[in-house]
């Protein structure tokens, strides 16, 4: 063996107390559903985890009743004070079970390891803890003095961050003074029951946090409940649409989050050797499997070729493996069906010319892994330059000029992300302006932080999460 | 870009590669037109790689390559003969308790103790050859570097003639960061000269950057470039006197300056932190950050040390604990 393969450093499973199935969490009981369960299954393994409930409509019914009494009788007459009291508890819980919260995050998503206790789990915490601050101090939110909570918020978020949707859509809006009905996706459903949990632990009353569990049906049921009073939804342009579709007509709010294409430039000033760090993170972090990869690729023509060479040579010292082991970098894909998406689109990636390039590296018999991918000779025509591929494979073009560099950038339907790598800060600022995306980074990529918001343009939804804005969509202003 | 070929000298192979003359102006442009360096990325990077996990097989192998790495060093004011002794007995048995504790790569001492090094180690010397300790000494009015060329020459002159292996010298950083570039690099190809033996061969130069005193990224990436220019067969961060010394990322840096140099000339140059490494653990990081930044092949004591010189004992412990299962204590290894 050599040095580099390094030996296996997996993290214990031992620290989990799961249950074989879990039940819904309404009204602060765990309830049976009346759906057929269901079990979700470790991506890398492909074995069970447990089984979970599936809600059907009259499950929802009762978690938005249950949401709606919480609001009436405790949460929505609470000071901020005390909210804030309730969510700083919850947050601190968070910290004190995070290596838990890690593990099993890890074992739902097929994730790396590294990536949760290193970046999701401590970001969930912070954004309670960020949130947990503005629960008193709402009249500075920018909605004048005494803006008042929406009421029921219904929220159904996705599988690539289970546990960090979650805090996204549940701390700013228990914070503003809302109850919440979640629902979590089909595939990734654990962390959110630890969360019920942790509700249980911080003696959260009863009804403030409902979270149902079931498939796309459970949502739609919740997303057309009449009683529901604002809508968060993070997840594909598809769904997204339809629940637009759903709600309009109706005096519900509504936030999208969903899809992305952003473009990760790079110019020939950029300092390359993090420019390389910063691409290699854009596209496989979490597999690819993030809304705001950097998957398309923009590099100055003069310097493509060593920037593939670098990035090729640095993909291959990528590990993949065991999302367990604390040396992994890539992790498995979180569905079969995700795992054939990804396959798929490589496929016509190539079918149209591009041509596609991998490491050596040995794939796992079991579970669903796609290795990391480059394909070069893209154009900006090409299916996979275009739609969103939601996995390890990153789409590479070139441009000569800075106008056509925020061109190419900006030629998408959506508008979510972008990087921008330049050793000159009167160009970074320049592009930064003119590219059509809710969050741009320069020198870096993929960097959250409870007080930077975050949201899209075009069909990447609207709406945006974290900061003063990500308070005000939960907030309505003050009589 | 043609690729000059590594049996030139210093100062015709660099003409080769900057396509010109040698003046300061070309020098200039030349360094300027390295990729620059974001030093939030950097340390994100370096930082990344210092949560590697090395355990069993990976850490056994990792402990005796960082024991054979090792420049085990004293430099001191107040060195005596009998300290340099103590020294090289430590390098000759580092541990007694287990006779198969590899050796480090050489004993790092000021120019006047060489011939006591040399005397120390007998047979065990490596007079030049690759087998055996070598005698590394710090030269060129080491640490500071503050006298004139003559003196700085004849200081390694010294050294060399009394038998030392490699030299450690420091460059120039008040004419480095004045932009006297030319300076800096003639200094170097001077010294290298003067490692020159009377039957032609050459002590090893490793040379000293100071990295603190530079202060920037973008400053010890030209600093590398330059000292690997004028013909330094390793880079090495500090001098151990001066904070910060060797940092994880200062080294990863200067490891992509010598992973680039190789992929344009086909040459390797070797890297050496230098100061405040004192944990096993440290050690590992970069071990870590070596293999990944410039593959297995790096990981040799040609390629790599550490000027340290209370890092063998922590290694020493830890090799004890693989061994037995348990931890024993400071006292179950020998101080110098």
């Amino acid at each position: 063996m050599t040095f580099l393969e390094y030996a296996p450093a997996p993290e214990s499973t031992a620290i989990l107390n799961l249950r074989d199935e879990y039940r819904l969490f309404i009204g602060g009981e765990w309830v049976a559903g009346s759906g057929t369960p269901f079990a979700s299954v470790s991506p890398s393994t492909e074995r069970q985890i447990a089984t979970f409930a599936s809600a059907d409509e009259g499950d929802v019914d009762a978690a938005v009743r249950a949401a709606r009494s919480a609001f009436r009788q405790t949460w929505g007459r609470m000071s901020g004070r005390d909210r804030g009291k309730y969510l700083f508890r919850i947050a601190r819980i968070l910290q004190e079970r995070a290596r838990e919260l890690a593990v099993a995050e890890s074992l739902d998503n097929g994730k790396p390891i590294k990536e949760t206790r290193d970046a999701d789990i401590p970001l969930v915490a912070q954004w309670f803890f960020h949130c947990a601050g503005w629960a008193d101090k709402l009249d500075h939110v920018g909605l004048g003095a005494n803006p008042q909570p929406h009421g029921v918020a219904a929220q159904i978020i996705p599988w690539n961050f289970p546990l960090l949707m979650l805090a996204w859509k549940v701390a700013p809006a228990l914070a503003a003074g809302n109850t919440v009905v979640l629902k979590p996706a089909e595939t990734t459903p654990l962390t959110a029951m630890l969360f019920a949990e942790i509700c249980e632990q911080a003696g959260l009353p009863a009804g403030v946090v409902n979270l149902i569990t079931g498939a796309g049906e459970t949502g739609a049921a919740l997303v057309r409940h009449p009683d529901v009073d604002k809508v968060a939804f993070t997840g594909s342009t598809a769904v997204g649409r339809e629940i637009a579709k759903a709600i309009a007509g109706t005096d519900k709010k509504l936030t999208l989050e969903l899809g992305g294409k952003g473009a990760n430039i790079v110019f020939d000033d950029a300092p390359l050797d993090q420019a390389i760090e910063g691409i290699v993170n854009g596209i496989f972090f979490n597999q690819g499997q993030v809304c705001c990869a950097g998957s398309r690729l923009l590099v100055q023509e003069n310097v493509h070729d060593t920037v593939m060479d670098r990035l090729k040579e640095r993909m291959s010292t990528l590990r993949l493996g065991d999302p367990l082991d604390k040396n992994t970098d890539v992790g498995a894909i979180n569905s079969t069906e995700q795992l054939e998406r990804i396959t798929r689109l490589v496929a016509q990636g190539v079918a149209e010319g591009g041509e596609a390039w991998s490491p050596a590296c040995e794939l796992p018999a079991e579970g669903y892994w796609f290795a990391p991918t480059v394909v070069t000779g893209v154009e900006a025509s090409s299916t996979i330059a275009r739609e969103e591929i939601f996995g390890p494979v990153l789409s590479v073009l070139t441009f000569r000029t800075p106008d056509e560099a925020i061109a190419k950038a900006n030629n998408t339907p959506y508008g979510l992300s972008a990087g921008i790598w330049s050793d000159k800060g009167s160009r970074v600022l320049a592009v930064a302006d003119k590219l059509r995306a809710g969050v741009v980074w320069t020198n870096t990529f993929n960097k959250f932080d409870p007080a930077s918001p975050f949201g899209g343009y075009k069909e990447s939804g609207y709406g945006r999460e974290g900061g003063v804005q990500g308070m005000q969509a939960y907030l309505k202003a003050g009589k | 870009m043609t690729t000059p070929s590594a049996a030139l000298a210093p100062a015709e192979r660099a003409v080769q590669l900057l396509g010109s003359d040698l003046s300061e102006v070309a020098l200039r442009r030349h360094l300027e037109g390295l990729p620059t360096v974001d030093a939030v990325g950097l340390e994100a990077r370096a930082a990344a790689l210092g949560t590697r996990s090395i355990k069993t097989t990976s850490k056994a192998k990792a402990l005796d390559l960082t024991i054979r790495m090792i420049d085990l060093t004293t430099l001191q004011g107040n060195d005596t003969r009998g300290k340099v002794r103590s020294l090289v007995a430590k390098a000759l048995v580092p541990d007694a308790s287990d006779p198969s504790t590899p050796r480090p790569a050489a004993v790092c001492v000021y120019g006047d103790m060489v011939g006591n090094a040399v005397e120390a180690l007998g047979s065990a010397w490596s007079a030049g050859k690759d087998s055996g300790i070598n005698v590394a000494a710090v030269a060129t009015a080491f640490p500071s570097g503050r006298a004139s060329v003559e003196v700085k020459l004849q200081d390694t002159r010294d050294a060399v003639a009394a038998g030392a292996d490699e030299i450690d010298m420091v460059i120039d950083r008040g004419a480095f960061l004045e932009g006297n570039y030319g300076k800096v690099f003639d200094e170097i190809v001077l010294t290298k000269e003067a490692c020159r033996r009377d039957d032609g061969s050459y002590a090893h130069l490793k040379v000293i950057l100071e990295t603190g005193e530079l202060v920037t990224y973008d400053n010890v990436r030209r600093a590398s470039w330059l000292s690997i220019l004028a013909g330094g067969d390793f880079i090495k961060t500090s001098t151990g006197k001066v904070q910060p010394a060797a940092t994880l990322p200062v080294t990863l840096l200067m490891l992509q300056v010598v992973r680039d140099w190789e992929r344009l000339t086909g040459e390797r140059i070797g890297v050496k932190p230098a100061g405040g490494i004192s944990t096993a653990k440290d050690a590992m990081k970069y071990l870590v950050t070596v293999a990944e930044t410039c593959g297995e092949a790096w990981l040799d004591p040609h390629l790599f040390r550490f000027g340290a010189s209370s890092l063998l004992n922590d290694v020493l412990l830890q090799r004890q604990k693989l061994t037995t299962g348990r931890y024993s204590g400071p006292d179950y290894v020998t101080i110098d």
